[in-house]
């Protein structure tokens, strides 16, 4: 019986770190994408915490009513071979929660994937993030100018940050604004975010993409929109512009620190999207579909 | 020189590895110089490198999976000791990221999976009353492919540079572009040689358990583990092609510069990552499988009751075996299929919830009105079902595709998969062993140290990988050598490295337990020791050659338990001359080319590729003329051995 005992004191153990903890990334949500999911992630908690109590509960049971050292040394345990209502509640009871956790999915699945409720109307600002090993490029279309390891939006704002890589598979993730999207080479991925409280987020690359992984970091500051127009306004005044030699040459593997340029090297060096996209073989209504989808 | 030039490891100003290279020199040495003072090498090679007996075979699996353990086990120690406070240095970027590649690649490839197929390879025949299994030249084939396979990867850690794109090998990572030295081609080949064996050793228990039961035993009268076996082996034939061909796909990229995982000229990288999926899903069921077939066997036995709703039991396989091909891409939600799509394998997922609830549950009732003896196999299964539900249910958490865009790559992640990895399968095949120790050697492991290792290896799973779930909900991504001291990973992650430490100490006590047990444990166990139910138990320990002296006669899954409470009559007829196939170096000296061909092939040494190319052409024409009729073990002796025993059976 030392067995429970010892669960029971890790469960209240790990509970008791999670008490005294700052809450946790993704439990601690600053916008409305990552507040969905945090959601969904206690709701399953709740719902799967009620599974192993259960399953605790009967084992411990069991376990105490039926161990032979309490047992008269002649019983003969009977041959059960089962029984249609007892595997007919075993069946019934997880084909149930299934279901209902399926329903969550598919709903808040939806959800993360298209721009959040009350921001979907207004344009989004458009940032591209392209990843190369073991950096961040940021490039603002709109505003022409381009970071590199760090990005400021402004809040209340949809960002549709659209995704893609300069090499290696990496996966864009802030923990406190949305969930994670791939950026890979041959398409362009599509990620809706906003940030509804002001303030500075860490943002990395998830997916392992060698030697530099661990420093592939990059800074999200978030800030209101009258802020971050000025500060692109500082930018056009201050930066030095993206030149297509400078580019080629933060390309090159490395850390590099935070930079900030005027001009986007999309204008000679555009994204893989639309015909830009080597997977779009002429023709094919691809990237119309893909456009569409994630515009609406 | 230059042709030299190729097997030196890239550049590393780390002392570990020039530490494991004098340690793996010595080991080598020692062992030779042992096998010769105790001139044993005949015995060696006449008993056991040429056999093809399954017992055999299958405890050699074993003995290579336990060598295979202790090497990935040493990587994760090492990996838990990197990160076990922030900003450490023992060991670089470089060296890290292959310490977790080989890892992988150790525990799942050469570990689990030879855990599996050992224990199905002693298990399987004794349990459906068969001789051998029904390609003991095949059979002994597949090991000696395995084990080549299994060393070819080892010696990349000294010779050339070991794969650092983690176990999963992700283009265009792996690519040449991202990773020049041969790591990755040792990966392509050491996983295709091992492959093809495991691919043999699938085609062969298929045939074994459809063709070569006992007289009286139905498919529904089969005891739970060769069900599971059954099964397994379905999900090996379908499932590793696709491996087979994704390794070869790879294989012409790194070597002959096609681009089918290229990031350009046409090339894909998700096709690699869809691929490895296809196969790596149903893998989890080809190692979770067996494990629950081990589980069903013991907690029986130890309740002292019949399996709880066995045509259940079947059923529920049966489902998760075709689930297990339809779940792939919840290994990459993230990569932008869309919400469609995502909820589609979400559900689909989390469906397999289902059957294997159905499972938990029939032991659980098992166990019910049962006589629970607390044995060291039956802790390891009675801790299995609480913590592989914990294991379960995240994995139903990970399934919800919105959260999953959370989980993934993280912490969480790892915690999840080690969650249902180690008391799932570990725990199954530690367990397995122990109970099936007396049937291989004839003695019992000694249940104090057992249970010692037993509470070691739980405690340090859990503190090893609960944590995990925490720093992955914090943010720590998986993969990463080191982590800043503002992230606040570190006092998790220092509790992970102890758990590590307990656990490590846990498999040296199982160790120490071969050794005095070896030593000190009475011989005269009888036939029965733990009041066992299914047809292995219903001969000798350890068991003949010949397995059974007479076909057994089967009326049940539990033969054994109703031939001793039921007056089954087991053992009808007499004993007659035993046919018995012929031990055979052919194996060896066929794996060992190939071992050579992959060798050569990892450093484009062509003229060494096609010397070995035509010695394998050449074993297959030796293999296609040769006459073996196999030899026949006559009456007088097996009389004689089964007196020794005392009494026929």
């Amino acid at each position: 019986m030392k067995l429970k005992w010892a669960y029971l004191a890790i469960l209240t153990g790990i509970a008791g770190l999670l008490a005294g903890c700052e809450p946790l990334l993704v439990l601690n949500p600053k916008g409305p994408q990552a507040e969905t999911t945090a959601n969904v992630i206690w709701l399953s908690i709740i719902t799967m915490s009620f599974i192993v109590v259960v399953v605790l509960v009967m084992l411990t049971v069991i376990l105490f009513k039926y161990r032979a050292s309490k047992q008269d040394p002649d019983y003969e345990p009977p041959h059960i071979e089962g029984n249609k209502y007892v595997e007919g509640i075993i069946v019934t009871i997880p084909i149930l929660i299934v279901a209902f956790l399926s329903v969550v999915s598919t709903i808040s699945t939806h959800q993360v994937e298209s721009p959040p409720e009350g921001y979907a109307e207004d344009e989004p600002v458009v940032i591209y993030a392209s990843s190369s090993n073991w950096k961040w490029h940021f490039s603002y279309p709109e505003q022409d100018i381009e970071t590199v390891n760090y990005v400021f939006i402004p809040t209340n704002q949809n960002v549709e940050f659209r995704l893609y890589s300069h090499g290696t598979i990496s996966s864009f993730w802030i923990p406190q604004l949305a969930g994670q999207k791939y950026a890979m080479a041959d398409m362009t991925n599509y990620l809706n975010v906003v940030a509804e409280e002001p303030g500075e987020y860490m943002g990395r690359n998830s997916n392992f993409n060698g030697e530099g992984f661990a420093e592939n970091e990059f800074t999200v500051t978030a800030l209101a929109p009258s802020e971050f127009d000025s500060w692109v306004e500082d930018i056009h005044n201050t930066a030095d512009p993206l030149t297509e030699e400078k580019f080629e040459e933060l390309l090159e593997p490395g850390h590099l620190g935070q930079m900030t340029f005027n001009g986007t090297h999309q204008e000679f060096k555009p994204a893989p999207e639309g015909e830009n996209s080597p997977h779009d073989h002429g023709g094919s209504s691809d990237s119309e579909e893909e456009g569409e989808h994630h515009h609406h | 020189m230059d042709f030299f030039d190729r097997f030196t490891i890239p550049p590393h100003d780390d002392p570990m590895l020039y530490a494991s290279i004098v340690a793996i020199g010595l080991v080598s040495i020692a062992i030779v110089l042992g096998v010769t003072y105790f001139k044993k090498w005949g015995y060696l090679w006449s008993e056991w490198l040429t056999t093809v007996d399954h017992k055999r075979i299958g405890i050699m699996y074993i003995i290579s999976a336990l060598l295979m353990l202790f090497r990935g086990g040493a990587d994760a120690v090492m990996m838990r000791l990197q990160t076990a406070v922030p900003d450490n240095s023992f060991l670089d970027a470089q060296h890290y990221n292959e310490v977790f590649t080989t890892h992988g690649v150790v525990m799942i490839f050469f570990m689990a999976m030879a855990f599996i197929i050992g224990m199905m390879n002693f298990v399987v025949p004794l349990q459906i009353g068969a001789r051998d299994v029904a390609f003991p030249r095949l059979n002994a084939l597949s090991f000696w492919l395995y084990f080549a396979g299994a060393m070819l990867f080892n010696i990349s850690f000294v010779v050339g540079g070991s794969p650092d794109a983690g176990w999963t090998n992700y283009y265009p990572l792996a690519g040449t572009e991202f990773s020049e030295h041969v790591g990755v081609n040792y990966y392509n080949w050491a996983l295709q040689i091992s492959g093809i064996g495991t691919l043999m050793t699938g085609i062969n228990f298929i045939a074994t358990i459809m063709k070569m039961r006992a007289p009286g035993m139905t498919l529904m009268k089969m005891p739970m583990f060769t069900w599971s076996a059954l099964i397994t082996n379905l999900i090996i034939v379908f499932a590793f092609p696709v491996l087979t061909i994704a390794l070869l796909m790879g294989t012409l990229d790194r070597q002959f510069f096609t681009n089918f995982f290229t990031t350009g000229d046409g090339g894909m990288d998700m096709m690699w990552a869809n691929l490895f999926w296809i196969w790596g899903h149903p893998e989890v069921y080809i190692l979770i499988l067996p494990a629950f077939g081990i589980y069903s066997q013991i907690i029986a036995t130890f309740s002292q009751r019949n399996l709880y709703g066995y045509k259940s039991m079947v059923a529920s396989m049966v489902i998760i075996s075709l689930l297990s091909f339809m779940v792939w891409v919840h290994h990459f939600f993230t990569m932008g299929q869309g919400a469609v799509a995502n909820s589609i394998f979400s559900i689909t997922t989390m469906a397999i919830a289902v059957p294997t609830g159905i499972k938990i549950f029939n032991w659980l009732l098992t166990m019910w009105k049962g006589k629970i003896r607390f044995t060291t196999p039956m802790m390891y299964s009675v801790a299995f079902i609480p913590l592989f539900t914990i294991g379960g249910v995240t994995g139903v958490m990970l399934a919800i595709a919105s959260a999953d865009y959370q989980y993934h790559n993280t912490m969480f992640l790892v915690a999840h998969f080690h969650n249902v990895i180690i008391p799932g399968v570990v725990f199954a095949m530690i367990a397995g062993l122990i109970y099936y120790w007396p049937k291989m050697f004839g003695f019992l492991l000694n249940e104090r140290i057992g249970k010692w290792a037993f509470w070691n290896i739980v405690i340090g799973f859990c503190l090893s990988f609960f944590p995990m779930y925490i720093t992955g909900l914090n943010g720590q991504a998986r993969r990463m050598y080191t982590y800043s001291e503002a992230s606040g990973f570190g006092p998790l992650s220092m509790v992970s490295f102890f758990g590590a430490l307990l656990l490590a100490i846990g498999f040296v006590l199982i160790v120490y337990n071969v050794y005095y047990s070896f030593r000190y444990a009475p011989r005269n166990v009888g036939d029965d020791p733990w009041n066992a139910r299914s047809l292995e138990w219903a001969t000798h320990n350890p068991v003949p050659e010949y397995n059974f002296a007479i076909t057994p006669n089967v009326n049940s899954s539990e033969a054994f338990w109703d031939y001793k409470k039921n007056g089954h009559d087991l053992f009808k007829g007499e004993i007659k001359d035993i046919h018995m196939p012929n031990n055979s170096g052919w194996s060896i000296i066929f794996a060992g080319i190939f071992f050579v061909f992959a060798f050569c092939f990892v450093f484009h040494v062509w003229v060494g590729v096609i010397i070995a190319f035509a010695g394998i052409i050449g074993c297959l024409l030796y293999r296609s003329f040769e006459k073996d009729d196999g030899h026949h073990i006559h009456k007088e002796e097996i009389e004689e051995t089964e007196k020794k025993f005392g009494g026929a059976k």
